[in-house]
């Protein structure tokens, strides 16, 4: 028998030591001796996804999954090859050993359709993508009419999954229905939202998708030069792009002659420059041009005139994974998943004060309860769940009573959410919703690029009123002026950034005006968070005198012994609220602080 | 380095590696930046030259994208992401950590020019969260207890 040894080393997993224990298992193989009928091989792959319990070690044939694997496990692992697994390593759910990922509750619910080749081959290996059918997508294309291949994307039903939901199909038409040359085919990697990073893991763990998807674009719409804009901060998935794009050019699937067939496609990356701005269209090809990422109006499509003035399509990175599998099964299987109007699969960050944080496919349509309970595992130490955080910062927080809404498109928009990319940053009851918007505000204020005064000027003065709220100065009237300026920014600012920038404030103010209101008329916190506002107390009756709580206090403004109640002192804490991360007998209660509310 | 110390023949070898054209000014500036640690005027004034160009557009794109600076960096540069998933994990505790800890706040650089702190949007890395990353090397999950020990087995190690 031969064994392939998978060690998931996206960033991830490599933050968590998964590059020494692919060194420790490569000893072991060397070391407990070569065996000339058992071969043992070892691959780095791409994100597994459940980064959580990196590094995930997956023994192939089998598919015995080992999370959170030291060094010293190697040993273990390599000598128990075949045997018995190694029963410490393996993962638990409720109590009992799951074997393989297909048994997990994490994994087993997952339909991988863009992530189908991640953490099973090595991305920077083109052999490895050509073993599970890469390339055959773009050889099938390359004898298809550009129209045949447009039509199988309009009869799949996808749809831009960077977050606007337009339909792919129907912007490749578009950009094929002009007779001017040249023409482009982009990638968006400027993954910006917070808390979404499936571009990042599939540009790091199959990257030769993403670049076939690209090509199959260009023979659509007839575009022989492409740029994928990735952003610096990605160095593994740079790294691995530009290799792939070498290795595709050297096997004569890129370059000047795509299978020999005289067609070509040149493709180069380009380091995005920090700004979120620039995962904008307009803002994007500004930045590829070499210019600020300033936005402009879009009274002509950039389908039409976009790089340098030209017929350009700009496609996402999950959009694009998604295409090599409509044209090798066909559109119509592809429709078969999902809903009707939003098809296929789509790829969500599940982040936040969830039990199991990661990467998950699942069909659209499937519920927000089913993805944060089911899969997810539901919150961290059973805390009741708040709200979910979808969109981005362009998106909107949705309560609890609204977990059974499904996942597309068209439903979250209407609750004034949005799907967007997929990030979905799930709170607990100790997130509080008016710093959850002002966080949002902040974000989006600086990232501004402030060409058009709504935007500029409008989210300054949204961010300066929701600061004051937060520290304690909120006014009666403050959560309508806010709604008006909401008003003002969302009608008339001049791209998508300023067009949704208020919906985190929207939302947490339809959902969860209480909070809004005890933080301005009674300059309280509920979830204790907003600093300024709150202050801890030890409940002496609750306190086990674990000590847990002074060995967590950042200021040592806990006094006590082992075994006896402690004690704040309220002149030194500076309300972090660590003491309340670490105690486990709920002993620590949040209070409000006393004289510093009105202090300006 | 210091402004005064950089001289064209610093400078020349970071544009010869992009053809004449507009668009690589920003891979160029980036180039710039990753090798002095900043953006200096020597460098921008020669690649307005590089490129015919002027040098206030040069100057446009070095204020507005982020991961370009016109002031000289730390040698180790200290990335705390402010994603939504670590900033409801404890990102803003973790840099109020760094603050005490080293002497700085976002932005700053401390005064033996060792270390500079910023803060950085979400790095996709949010299973590991708070995340700091400092030179390319990801700390995950950090409590501001780990602080001084990873920043004094940095202090006087050869920036990467």
């Amino acid at each position: 028998m031969n064994y392939t040894i998978l060690v998931c080393c996206g960033t991830g997993c490599i933050a968590s030591g998964s590059l020494s224990v692919v060194e420790a298992l490569q000893n072991e193989i060397n070391s407990q001796g070569a065996n000339a009928e058992v071969l043992k091989q070892i691959k780095k792959t791409g994100c597994n996804g459940f980064c959580e319990n990196g590094p995930i070690v997956k023994i192939m044939p089998g598919g015995i999954s080992y999370y959170k694997v030291k060094p010293k496990d190697a040993k273990a692992i390599i000598a128990q090859l075949g045997d018995e697994p190694v029963e410490a390593l393996l993962y638990r759910d409720k109590g009992k050993a799951v074997l393989t990922q297909k048994e997990n509750p994490f994994y087993a619910p997952q339909v991988k359709v863009a992530l189908r080749n991640i953490g099973e081959i090595d991305p920077c290996s083109l052999d490895d993508y050509l073993a599970r059918g890469g390339y055959d997508a773009l050889k099938k294309a390359i004898n298809m009419p550009p129209n045949d291949i447009i039509a199988e994307v309009e009869a799949s039903g996808l749809r831009g999954r960077g977050g606007a939901g337009f339909p792919t199909g129907r912007k490749w038409r578009t950009a094929a229905g002009y007779d001017n040359y040249p023409k482009y085919v982009v990638c968006n990697g400027d993954e910006g939202d917070p808390g979404a990073f499936m571009d990042r893991s599939i540009l790091e763990g199959d990257p030769h998708t993403v670049l076939e998807g690209m090509a199959i674009c260009a023979l659509a719409i007839g575009a022989n030069e492409g740029y994928l804009y990735i952003r610096d901060e990605y160095g593994l998935a740079l790294k691995h792009v530009e290799k792939a794009i070498c290795d595709a050019e050297a096997a004569g699937f890129l370059g000047s002659n795509i299978f020999g067939s005289g067609k070509g496609l040149n493709l180069s990356v380009v380091r995005g420059g920090g700004a979120f701005v620039c995962g904008e269209s307009t803002a994007l090809m500004a930045s590829i041009e070499g210019r600020v990422g300033e936005p402009r109006a879009k009274y002509i499509r950039s389908v039409q005139r976009g790089l340098w003035n030209m017929p350009t399509v700009l496609n996402n990175v999950e959009t694009l994974a998604n295409i090599p599998v409509i044209i090798n099964n066909g559109g119509k299987n592809f429709a078969s998943l999902g809903t009707e109007k939003s098809a296929g699969t789509k790829v969500f960050a599940l982040v936040g004060k969830v039990k199991r944080t990661g990467l998950v496919e699942v069909p659209m349509g499937c519920s927000l309860r089913h993805l944060i309970y089911d899969i997810g595992g539901g919150i961290i130490g059973g805390r009741p769940f708040k709200a979910v955080q979808t969109g981005g910062p362009s998106g909107g927080c949705i309560p609890a009573d609204m977990l059974n809404l499904p996942v597309d498109f068209d439903t979250l928009t209407s609750y004034g959410a949005m799907m967007g990319s997929g990030g979905m940053i799930i709170m607990d009851d100790r997130s509080c919703m008016v710093e959850v918007a002002r966080y949002y505000v902040n974000f989006l204020a600086g990232e501004s690029c402030g060409k058009c005064t709504p935007c500029r000027e409008g989210l300054r003065q949204m961010l300066a009123i929701l600061t004051d709220i937060c520290e304690g100065r909120g006014k009666e009237g403050d959560v309508e002026l806010l709604e008006e300026i909401s008003e003002t920014v969302l009608d008339s600012s001049l791209c998508a950034l300023g067009k949704s920038a208020p919906n985190p404030v929207i939302t947490t103010i339809k959902y969860f005006r209480g909070e809004y209101d005890a933080h301005i008329k009674e300059k309280k916190c509920p979830a204790g968070v907003c600093t300024a506002i709150t202050g801890f107390e030890i409940d002496a009756a609750k306190c086990t005198g674990c000590t847990l709580c002074k060995k967590s206090c950042p200021v040592s403004a806990i006094s006590g012994t082992a075994k006896s109640a402690h004690e704040i002192n309220k002149n030194i804490c500076i309300s972090c609220g660590a003491c309340r991360e670490a105690c486990r007998f709920e002993a620590i209660k949040t209070v409000q602080k006393g004289g510093l509310a009105n202090a300006d | 380095m210091p402004e005064q110390n950089i001289t064209y023949e610093d400078i020349t070898p970071l544009l010869l590696k992009y053809p004449k054209d507009q668009r690589h000014a920003l891979a160029i500036m980036q180039d710039m930046q990753r090798h002095f640690n900043y953006i200096p005027r020597k460098g921008l004034e020669a690649l307005a030259d590089y490129l015919g160009c002027h040098i206030s557009g040069l100057y446009s794109m070095a204020t507005f994208y982020k991961s370009l600076s016109l002031k000289p960096k730390g040698r180790h540069i200290i990335k705390v992401c402010d994603g939504t998933a670590c900033h409801i994990r404890g990102a803003v505790n973790l840099v109020s950590g760094i603050e005490r800890v080293l002497g700085i706040s976002a932005d700053e650089v401390t005064g033996d020019g060792e270390f500079s702190l910023e803060l950085v949007n979400c790095l996709g890395s949010c299973a590991l969260a708070p995340v700091m990353v400092v030179d390319d090397e990801y700390y995950g999950k950090v409590t501001t207890d780990r602080l001084p020990e990873i920043f004094d087995a940095l202090r006087g190690e050869a920036r990467p």
